[in-house]
C-alpha cells in the first residue's frame, strides 16, 4: 500500500477552483488524477464536479474533460472508449465521474448498459449522498432519516440503494469502495483499476460540509468516522474475489466499529432522527458488517 | 468589442489557476503554522505532510512548513484539523487583516 | 475543399471494398439496406443503435457487416436511444466517424442528446426512419418525429426514394464534416424503409475519393487538455490571458450561422456528387414542371415522388400545376424557395406532420418565406397520411383540382385559408 509520502507530487487539479471550502471532492479528484498520471479523458455530467471544473473559458483541471448530459455519463464514456479503440488510441484511460444522483438515479440505465457490455472505462461515483449541486435534495443514495431540502421535516423515509452490490451483480472485473479521508486507499484502487480492461466501478464517499451540515474543517474526520462506524465500508471485488481493505480491514481483523451515533451526531443532517430509525440503522450496519466479514475469505488467511 | 473563441469552434476551456478568481477572498479564517510544532520543519525533511495531502484546494506546497498559497486558500481548516502535531491554528481573517495593516 | 491525398485517405478506412453482397452496380434493395450500405461505404468506425420499428433492419444489416469482419467498426449495442446518441457523441469527439439510426419515440428519447450533439458541433450522421409519434401507439409512417426535432440544431435532409437514401448518407458525412454539424437523413418508414426498389450502389473507391477523412475540431489531447462544453455564461468572460471570450449567445450565433452557411454547402456537395456519381440527390429542393405552373404542390419525402404522378395526371387535364420537393428542411432554403415560388398563384403544402394548434410545419415555413419576399400567393395547408393513413395519388389530384377551381372561381373561404385541410380524414 502506498503511503502519503510516496504519493506523486504532480497535481492535475488547480487551486482557485469553484468548489466550496472544505469540499471533499477536491481531495478525491486530486488522487484520482494522480493515480492516472493525468493520462485520462473524463466524462462528467451536470454535478458539483462540473462546478469544480469551472466555467468557460477557464478550466480548473489540466486533463481532457468532456461534459455530458445528466443521464449520459456512462454512455458518453462508452462512446469515447469505442472511438479511441476504433482509432487504436487506447493508451489513455477513459474516466467517467458522476455524483450519486448521476449514478444511482438518472444515470443508472446508461451505467448498467455499459457494465453489461463491459465497456472499457473507469466509472467513479462520488457519493455525497444527495443532490448537492442543486441544493441538497434527496437522492437514491441519501441515508434513511436524513433531512434534505425535499425531506425537510420528517427526514428521508426510505433506505438507500446499495450501489456496490448492484455493480457487483453486473459481474464486472473490478468494484471497489473508498473514501476521500483515505487518499492512499483511493490512490491504490484507482491505480489498480487503471490496469484492468473493461468496466471498473469505484464508489467514493465524499463528505459535503454544506449538505451534511458540519464545519468545513471536519471533512476528513467525518469521512474517517463514516468508515470507523461502518456507515461506509472499504472493500474491493477483483474478478469476483471480495476483500475488505485499509481501515475497514484493520477494523475487521482486530478492532470493532464505533457506535453509529458518533458519526451521526457530528452532522446536523441527522438532527431529528428518531430513536427507532437510529436503532434500525445501527442494526442494519451491524448486520451488513457481519456479512462483509464472512464474505471476505482472505481476512484470516 | 468583439468576443473571441478560445481556439475551438465550440465552448472549450483551457486550464488555469484561479478559475473562480482569487478564492482566498472567500476566507474567514486563515491557517497559521507554528513552526516549532511542525514535524517536517522540526526534522527538516520529508515527513508527515498530512496538511499537503488533505488540502482540498491544492494550496499547500509539499515541503517542510510548506507555505499555504493564501491567494487561493479558502480557509476550510482541514489542515488545522488533520495536523497530528496540532501545529496549525485557524486565525480570524479580520484580525489578520488588522494585523496586516499594522505591518 | 482541400485537395485530397488519396493514399492517406484510403489508409483511414478499414474496409477495402464494397460489401461482398453489394458490389458496385444495380441492386434491388430496401431503404434500410440502402442506408446501411451507405454507412458501410463511408467507412463508419463506431455504430451505436437501439432497435425500434421500422429502423431495426438498418442496424441489423450493419451488425452483420461488423460480425462478418467485412466492416472493421465498433458496434455498440446500447440499452437505449438516449445512450445511442451518447455513444455517438463520445466517439465523434474521440475522432471516429459514427452512425446511428432511429425512429419516432426513439428520436424523442434522444431529444436532449440531439441538442448536445449539435451544440458540440459533431458531424454525426443519423438515419431517421420517419414514423408516427405515440400516443396512441403507431409504428407506421408520418413525419411527426423528425419535425418535432426541427429546432434541435441539426441539418435535416428528406429522401424521396431508396437511391436518394444511399446517396444522401454519403453526402451527409461530407456536409457534416465540412460544417461540423450533425445530419439527420430522414426517410419514410415502410414506404421506403421496407420497400424494395432498384438502385445503384456506388463504388467504395469513388466514395473514398469523394469523402475525405474526418478530422475532429477539438481532438482529445493530454498535452493540450480542453474542457469541452463547460458551464458557459450568457455574458462573455475573459480567459487566463485576458482575452474576452464568447458567451453562450455568441456560441449559439455561431451554431446558427453554421447551419445557414450549410445551405450553400448542401448544394455544392450535391453538385460535386453529381459530377462524381452521375446523379443528384435533390440539392436543397427539386422542381418538377414549375416553370409555367400557376399552382404548386410543396412536400417532402416519398410523397414527393408520388406527386410527380399527380402533377402528370393534372397536366393531362390542363391544370398548370408543378411540384417542389423539399430536401433540406433545416437549414430552410427560404430565399431560394421563395424565388422558385414567385408568381405562383396558389401553393398547396402537404405535411405528414402537424404543429399542433396551428398548421403543418412545412406550410408555416413556406408562408413565412413568401411573406419576407413580399410574395402574396395563397398558401393552403394540407395534412395527410398521419399514422400510416394511405395517401392515394387520385386523392391528392382530386384535392388539387378542387382547390385550383375554387381559387379560379373565388370560392376559397377563410376556413380554407386559416385552417389546415385534412386529406382523407373521415371526421
Amino acid at each position: 500500500m502506498t503511503s502519503i509520502l510516496e504519493l506523486p507530487v504532480d497535481e492535475y487539479m488547480l487551486p482557485g477552483n469553484r468548489s466550496c471550502a472544505g469540499c471533499g471532492l477536491g481531495i478525491g479528484l486530486r488522487y484520482i488524477l494522480k493515480a492516472l498520471e493525468g493520462k485520462c479523458v473524463m466524462t462528467v455530467p451536470a454535478s458539483c464536479l462540473t462546478v469544480l471544473g469551472g466555467m468557460y473559458p477557464v478550466s480548473s483541471v489540466s486533463v481532457p474533460w468532456i461534459n455530458s448530459v445528466f443521464p449520459g455519463t456512462a454512455a458518453m464514456a462508452s462512446g469515447v472508449a469505442a472511438g479511441l479503440k476504433a482509432l487504436k488510441k487506447e493508451d489513455i484511460t477513459v474516466l467517467a465521474m458522476a455524483g450519486d444522483g448521476g449514478t444511482y438515479d438518472i444515470g443508472i440505465q446508461a451505467l448498467s448498459g455499459a457494465a453489461e457490455r463491459n465497456a472499457n472505462f473507469l466509472f467513479i461515483c462520488y457519493d455525497n449522498e444527495a443532490y448537492m449541486n442543486t441544493g441538497t435534495q434527496r437522492s437514491g443514495a441519501t441515508p434513511k432519516g436524513v433531512k434534505t431540502t425535499t425531506t425537510p421535516i420528517i427526514g428521508k423515509m426510505h433506505s438507500p440503494k446499495d450501489m456496490g452490490q448492484i455493480m457487483e451483480a453486473h459481474r464486472i472485473p473490478y468494484v471497489a469502495t473508498t473514501c476521500v479521508s483515505y487518499p492512499t486507499d483511493l490512490y491504490d484502487k484507482v491505480k489498480k483499476a487503471r490496469e484492468i480492461y473493461g468496466l471498473r466501478y469505484i464508489h467514493l464517499c465524499v463528505p459535503c460540509p454544506s449538505g451534511w451540515q458540519y464545519d468545513p474543517q471536519n471533512t476528513v474526520t467525518i469521512g474517517q468516522l463514516a468508515v470507523e462506524t461502518g456507515a461506509v465500508v472499504l472493500y474491493e471485488i477483483e474478478n469476483g474475489v471480495f476483500r475488505l481493505t485499509g481501515r475497514s480491514r484493520r477494523l475487521a481483523k482486530d478492532g470493532k466499529l464505533k457506535p453509529l451515533t458518533e458519526y451521526l451526531s457530528a452532522q446536523k443532517r441527522f438532527g431529528n432522527i428518531s430513536s427507532d430509525t437510529l436503532e434500525e440503522l445501527q442494526e442494519y450496519i451491524n448486520k451488513r458488517w457481519e456479512e462483509f466479514i464472512s464474505k471476505d475469505k482472505t481476512l484470516f488467511e | 468589442m468583439n468576443t473571441r473563441d478560445c481556439g475551438h469552434i465550440i465552448s472549450g476551456s483551457s486550464p488555469a489557476k484561479g478559475e473562480a478568481g482569487k478564492t482566498g477572498e472567500w476566507r474567514t479564517q486563515r491557517p497559521v503554522l507554528n513552526r516549532e510544532k511542525c514535524l517536517a520543519v522540526k526534522a527538516n525533511k520529508d515527513i508527515c505532510y498530512q496538511c499537503w495531502a488533505f488540502c482540498p484546494e491544492c494550496a499547500i506546497e509539499r515541503k517542510p512548513g510548506g507555505p499555504v498559497d493564501l491567494t487561493y486558500c479558502k480557509g476550510c481548516g482541514i489542515c488545522a484539523q488533520i495536523c497530528p502535531a496540532d501545529a496549525i491554528q485557524m486565525e480570524n481573517e479580520y484580525d489578520s487583516s488588522e494585523q496586516r495593516k499594522n505591518d | 475543399m482541400t485537395v485530397l491525398n488519396n493514399e492517406k485517405t484510403i489508409s483511414i478506412y478499414n474496409n477495402s471494398s464494397n460489401p461482398k453482397a453489394y458490389p458496385p452496380g444495380k441492386h434491388v434493395l430496401t431503404g434500410n439496406q440502402s442506408a446501411a450500405i451507405g454507412a458501410f461505404l463511408c467507412g463508419v468506425q463506431v455504430i451505436a443503435a437501439y432497435p425500434i420499428t421500422p429502423q431495426s433492419p438498418v442496424v441489423e444489416e450493419l451488425s452483420k457487416f461488423v460480425e462478418d469482419g467485412e466492416l472493421s467498426a465498433e458496434f455498440v449495442p446500447v440499452e437505449s436511444e438516449h445512450s445511442a446518441m451518447g455513444v455517438c457523441i463520445g466517439a465523434s469527439i474521440a475522432g471516429a466517424r459514427v452512425f446511428t439510426a432511429t425512429s419516432a419515440n426513439g428520436l424523442a428519447y434522444m431529444c436532449e442528446q440531439l441538442h448536445w450533439a449539435s451544440g458540440s458541433r459533431l458531424p454525426i450522421v443519423m438515419g431517421c426512419v420517419n414514423r408516427a409519434m405515440a400516443a396512441p401507439w403507431s409504428v407506421l409512417n408520418d413525419q411527426q418525429d423528425s419535425m418535432s426535432q426541427r429546432d434541435a440544431g441539426w441539418i435535416q435532409l428528406f429522401c424521396r426514394d431508396n437511391q436518394e437514401i444511399i446517396d444522401t448518407v454519403i453526402q451527409a458525412y461530407r456536409i457534416a464534416e465540412k460544417v461540423y454539424l450533425p445530419v439527420m437523413v430522414c426517410y419514410d418508414g415502410y414506404i421506403l424503409s421496407h420497400t424494395v426498389m432498384p438502385l445503384e450502389v456506388p463504388d467504395e473507391n469513388k466514395v473514398k475519393k469523394f469523402l475525405p477523412p474526418y478530422i475532429p475540431h477539438t481532438p482529445i489531447d493530454i498535452n493540450n487538455p480542453v474542457n469541452i462544453n463547460p458551464v458557459t455564461l450568457g455574458e462573455p468572460r475573459y480567459n487566463a490571458n485576458g482575452v474576452l471570450c464568447h458567451g453562450y449567445m455568441e456560441h449559439k450565433y455561431l451554431h446558427h450561422k453554421a447551419l445557414r452557411d450549410s445551405l450553400n454547402i448542401i448544394e455544392e456537395v450535391d453538385s460535386e456528387y453529381k459530377d462524381t456519381f452521375g446523379r443528384s440527390a435533390g440539392g436543397l429542393f427539386s422542381l418538377y414542371k414549375t416553370d409555367d405552373a400557376e399552382v404548386v404542390i410543396v412536400c417532402a419525402g416519398s410523397l414527393s415522388k408520388m406527386n410527380i404522378l399527380v402533377v402528370d395526371m393534372l397536366r393531362e387535364q390542363n391544370i398548370p400545376i408543378g411540384l417542389v420537393s423539399l430536401r433540406s428542411y433545416r437549414p430552410f432554403p427560404n430565399q431560394k424557395l421563395s424565388a422558385a415560388l414567385k408568381n405562383k398563384k396558389l401553393i398547396l403544402t402537404i405535411d405528414k406532420s402537424l404543429s399542433y394548434g396551428y398548421q403543418g410545419p412545412i406550410c408555416i415555413d413556406v408562408k413565412s418565406c413568401l411573406f419576407e419576399a413580399g410574395i402574396s400567393s395563397i398558401v393552403i395547408s394540407f395534412i395527410a397520411g398521419l399514422g400510416g393513413r394511405d395517401i392515394k395519388p387520385y386523392e391528392i389530384a382530386e384535392t388539387a383540382y378542387d382547390y385550383w377551381n375554387k381559387f379560379l372561381n373565388n370560392e376559397l373561404n377563410s376556413e380554407n385559408i386559416y385552417e389546415s385541410q385534412w386529406i382523407n380524414c373521415k371526421y
